[in-house]
C-alpha cells in the first residue's frame, strides 16, 4: 500500500509540475480571493485581522476543491482511469497517493497565502507551533475527504459541479476549527486554539480511515 | 489442459444495456482468438469483462483460473488490456508512462528501456511527452507496457488502429512472441480476414454472444476443455 501510494503521489506531483496547473491557476484564485476580500472589508487593519484566519482556511478550502478537481481530471484522459484499475495498484495506495500529493500541493499553497495574507492584512503568528499543527491536520483532513469525494464525483458527467456541493458541507468543521485555531496562534487565548486541535486530528484521521476502507469499491463503482 | 478463459453464458451491463447477453467462449494457454463483429457487437466489452474491468452479472466467467464474479481484481495484474485509446499520462514522457505501469505491476524498471526498444520507441522519442506523440507512436508505447508486464492473457482492443504496415507486423510478431512464451491473447478487428491470418479461432460477435467460431489460419487443433470439444 505504501509503495504504491509513494508512485502515485509521485506520478501525480510530476504531472502537477509539468502542467503548472496549480501554480498558474489555483494559486493565483486563491490568493485572488484573499485580495477581494480585503477590497470588501475595507482598509481597516483590524477588521482585517480578525478575519484573517477565517479568510485564509476559507481561500485552502475552495483550493482543496479546485485541486482534487484536478487531481482527478488527470485520470479521466482517454484510458488512464481504467489503466489505473487495470494496473493493479492497491486502491488504498491509490487514495493515500493522491491525497499526498493534494496535501503536499495545499501545504505550497498555505505558505504563499500566508506570505500574501501577512502583506496584506498585516497578522503575525505568534504561536508558531501551533499554527504548523493546526494546518497539518487540517491538511491531512481537507486532502483525505477531497480525494475520498472526488473519487466519488469522479465518473460523473456532472464531477465539476457536484463536487464542490459534496464536499464544502463536510469541510466545513475544518474551516471552523482550523480558523479558530490559527486565531489562537495570532493573537487569541492559546488554550481556545489548543482545544481545536481535538476537532482537527480525529476528522484527519477518520478520513484517513474512511478513504482507506471505502476507496477501492468508489473506484470500482466508477 | 485448463483454459485461459471460460465464459459460458456471461452477462455484463453497460449502464441497463445488456453488451454481453450469454456470451461464450474458451481460449487456451498459448492460443490466439480474434473476434470481430459490427460495431455494438460487444466486442469492447468481451475484453473488459476479461480484464476484470467491466464486472459479469450472471453466467460464468474464470480467467486464469480466478473466478470473475468473485474476485475479479486478483486478475488484473496477470492481464494486459491495450484498450482503445491507450492509457498514457500526457504529461509524463514515454519512458515515464512504461515504467509508471511497470512499477505499479510491482515490477521493476530495468525492462523499461528493452520493452520500448523492441516497440521501436528509443532515444529522442522515450524522451518525449505522451501528449506530443502520434496517436500510433501512442498506442506503441502502450504496447511497451504489455511487452514489459508480460502477462499470462493479451487483450487487444483493435490493436491494429492507427498504425502503419511496419506496426501492423510488430503487433504480429508480438502476439507470436508472448504465445511462444505461453500466454494466450485475445483480440478483436473490424478486418476480419486479416485477422484471420492471426488467429488460431476467429469469433464472430453479435448482440453481445459469440454467434459462430471458426478456425484461424495459424493452423487447426483440435483441444478439449472440460469434456468439451473446440475446434482451435
Amino acid at each position: 500500500m505504501w509503495r504504491d501510494a509513494l508512485l502515485v503521489a509521485g506520478k501525480d506531483l510530476r504531472i502537477e509540475l509539468r502542467s503548472r496547473v496549480a501554480l498558474w491557476q489555483v494559486l493565483p484564485v486563491a490568493v485572488l480571493f484573499l485580495v477581494l476580500y480585503a477590497f470588501a472589508l475595507g482598509p481597516v487593519r483590524s477588521t482585517l485581522a480578525s478575519a484573517a484566519p477565517g479568510l485564509f482556511w476559507l481561500a485552502v478550502l475552495f483550493s482543496t476543491v479546485l485541486a482534487t478537481q484536478r487531481s482527478f481530471a488527470i485520470e479521466s484522459g482517454e484510458g488512464t482511469r481504467d489503466g489505473l484499475r487495470a494496473s493493479g495498484i492497491d486502491p488504498a495506495g491509490v487514495f493515500l497517493g493522491k491525497a499526498a500529493a493534494v496535501a503536499a500541493e495545499l501545504a505550497v499553497l498555505q505558505v504563499v497565502l500566508w506570505v500574501a495574507m501577512s502583506l496584506l492584512f498585516g497578522v503575525h503568528v505568534h504561536t508558531v507551533w501551533l499554527a504548523v499543527v493546526a494546518s497539518v491536520l487540517a491538511t491531512i483532513g481537507l486532502a483525505a475527504a477531497g480525494t475520498l469525494y472526488g473519487a466519488l464525483s469522479a465518473g460523473l458527467r456532472v464531477r465539476e459541479t457536484l463536487l464542490p456541493l459534496l464536499v464544502l458541507p463536510v469541510l466545513a468543521p475544518v474551516l471552523l476549527a482550523a480558523s479558530r485555531a490559527w486565531a489562537g496562534a495570532l493573537s487569541g487565548p492559546l488554550s481556545d486554539g489548543v482545544s481545536w486541535l481535538r476537532v482537527l486530528g480525529p476528522f484527519a484521521a477518520a478520513y484517513v480511515v474512511v478513504g482507506i476502507v471505502l476507496y477501492g469499491p468508489l473506484l470500482e463503482a466508477g | 489442459m485448463d483454459p485461459v478463459v471460460r465464459l459460458r453464458g456471461a452477462v455484463a451491463l453497460i449502464g441497463r444495456f445488456p453488451a454481453l447477453s450469454g456470451a461464450d467462449l474458451a481460449v487456451l494457454p498459448g492460443e490466439v482468438v480474434s473476434v470481430v463483429g459490427a460495431n455494438g457487437a460487444g466486442k469492447t466489452t468481451l475484453l473488459r469483462v476479461l480484464a476484470g474491468l467491466t464486472p459479469v452479472r450472471s453466467g460464468e466467467a474464470v480467467v486464469l483460473g480466478v473466478d470473475l464474479r468473485q474476485d475479479a481484481p486478483a486478475v488484473r495484474r496477470r492481464v494486459g488490456l491495450l484498450g482503445h485509446a491507450p492509457s498514457l499520462y500526457d504529461e509524463l514522457t514515454a519512458r515515464e508512462n512504461v515504467s509508471f505501469a511497470l512499477r505499479a505491476a510491482g515490477l521493476g524498471t530495468e525492462r523499461v528501456e528493452r520493452s520500448l526498444a523492441r516497440v521501436g520507441i528509443g532515444g529522442r522519442l522515450a524522451s518525449t511527452r505522451a501528449g506530443a506523440l502520434s496517436a500510433g507512436q501512442r498506442r506503441r508505447v502502450a504496447l511497451a507496457t504489455l511487452v514489459g508486464r508480460a502477462p499470462e492473457l493479451w487483450l487487444l482492443d483493435e490493436p491494429h488502429a492507427s498504425l502503419d504496415t511496419g506496426a501492423r507486423d510488430l503487433v504480429a510478431d508480438l502476439i507470436t512472441e508472448a504465445t511462444a512464451q505461453g500466454a494466450a491473447v485475445v483480440f478483436t478487428s473490424h478486418e476480419p480476414e486479416a485477422a484471420l491470418a492471426m488467429s488460431d479461432r476467429q469469433a464472430d460477435m453479435a448482440g453481445g454472444r459469440v454467434t459462430e467460431l471458426r478456425p484461424g489460419a495459424r493452423g487447426p487443433r483440435l483441444t478439449t476443455v472440460e469434456g468439451d470439444s473446440h475446434v482451435a
